[in-house]
């Protein structure tokens, strides 16, 4: 039996406006294909208006083991949300 | 349901690393997602595994019994309804695949697992699809009774998996009132049709119910799969509650479910139903279901007959690529 085919990424444009979505994926031997599966496999429905597809290969991703140095720094930064800061009732339009 | 081996012993090895499965376990218990490349301990990647790519072959298997009446379909509005839901399966299994594979097991490799006749499926497509109305049938109560079972998987531990499941869940209630409209016309159409589409129920009650599983005292790792939240609810839970809401769904349509033993129990607030055919249940996992062999010859000789098909791609795309590179 022969190898699978390359596996890609497949991400949905749901309407004007949105950012593409991350729905899946899918093998295929080329792009074109890639493409023509995506939209059998993901869009039945309606889903979308426009389709990405990534060779999954390429996507750089973070290690979960290292979740606690990438992200918990940003935790004790609350100055940088606007609820952070008490602003007396009667000042208006802040 | 989808998921007939799930009994199947799966020993928690001791050669784990305790913290780390004592974090996982609290993760899961906290009803957090597991995802792809989190730590998982091995039994279970592997019991998922073993039930995401059963689900999986189900939803391919299960496009064989409806894809033979799409050319007989009785008008075209029935053969466009039959071939969007034929095509929803294979789509189902797809998602399926792809959540499966993101636990380190290959396309091919469970492929392969399938058409050797290594990997389950759910029993109730080795019954054979006599009549019209069985498509009715297995839309209402084949239907029926895999969403009772998916509803609850949308919350499953792993993320993936969910995914998928929250995906299949939102395509596959069509699927179940295709059906029973398909009952509804034959209910209120000529005397035939009506026997018919009784003794479609008849065929498909008892199967249906044998779908969940075997009953919770011969299921020992329930227990188990409850706690990694692989399973949400026991099947006898969820039999029960497909019993108590297809018996009215029946009377509307006039037709008697075929279990004399079935009757309302006010104190239990759920109905009483027979004793299943487990010895039948059981022979259906061996491999001794009515059409078994036929299945699976078809899934191969499809296989087979498309390998040209992917061969060509391959090529092309091999083709194209040192084009490519030469350029």
């Amino acid at each position: 039996m022969a190898q699978d085919w390359p596996l890609w990424e497949v991400f949905v444009r749901s309407r004007g406006g949105l950012s593409h979505r991350h729905v899946g994926s899918v093998h295929a031997p080329d792009p074109e294909i890639a493409l023509r599966h995506a939209r059998d496999t993901y869009t039945r429905r309606m889903e979308g208006i426009s389709l990405w597809v990534v060779p999954s290969a390429q996507i750089v991703a973070s290690d979960p083991a290292d979740d606690a140095a990438m992200f918990d720094p940003a935790a004790d930064k609350v100055y940088r949300h606007p609820t952070f800061y008490s602003i007396p009732d009667d000042v208006t339009h802040i | 349901m989808y998921t007939t081996e799930l009994s199947k012993t799966t020993n928690v090895a001791s050669t784990e690393d305790p913290d780390k499965l004592a974090a996982f376990e609290a993760r899961v218990a906290a009803d957090e997602f597991i995802e792809p490349k989190d730590w998982m301990p091995e039994a279970y990647r592997r019991t998922l595994t073993r039930q995401i790519s059963q689900h999986a072959h189900s939803e391919i298997v299960g496009m064989l019994p409806e894809g033979n009446w799409i050319t007989r379909a009785p008008s075209l509005r029935r053969k466009a309804i039959l071939l969007a839901k034929v095509q929803d399966e294979a789509g189902h299994g797809l998602y399926l695949y792809s959540a499966a594979e993101t636990l380190g097991t290959s396309r091919e490799q469970m492929i392969e697992a399938l058409h050797s006749g290594k990997a389950k499926y759910s029993t109730i497509f080795n019954y054979p699809t006599l009549t019209w109305a069985d498509i009715g049938a297995i839309g209402w109560l084949v239907d029926g009774a895999a969403i009772m079972n998916q509803v609850p998987l949308q919350r499953t531990s792993y993320g993936p998996y969910a995914r998928a499941m929250v995906r299949v869940c939102k395509e596959e209630s069509f699927h179940q009132r295709q059906g029973y409209e398909i009952m509804m016309a034959m209910c209120a159409g000529t005397a035939d049709q009506k026997r018919m589409a009784q003794d479609a129920l008849n065929r498909w009650w008892w199967p249906s119910l044998m779908m969940f599983g075997p009953p919770d005292a011969d299921s020992p790792n329930t227990a188990q799969s409850m706690r990694w939240r692989i399973k949400r609810e026991t099947n006898d839970e969820l039999r029960q509650k497909f019993v108590d809401i297809t018996v009215p769904q029946a009377a509307a349509l006039g037709l008697s479910i075929p279990d004399p033993a079935l009757r309302w129990n006010e104190a239990k607030g759920g109905h009483d139903y027979g004793d299943v055919d487990w010895e039948e249940f059981y022979a259906v996992v061996r491999g001794e279901g009515p059409v078994a062999k036929e299945r699976i010859k078809a899934r191969r000789d499809a296989w087979e007959e498309g390998a040209w098909v992917r061969d060509a791609a391959a090529a092309y795309a091999a083709k194209r690529n040192r084009k490519a590179e030469a350029a």
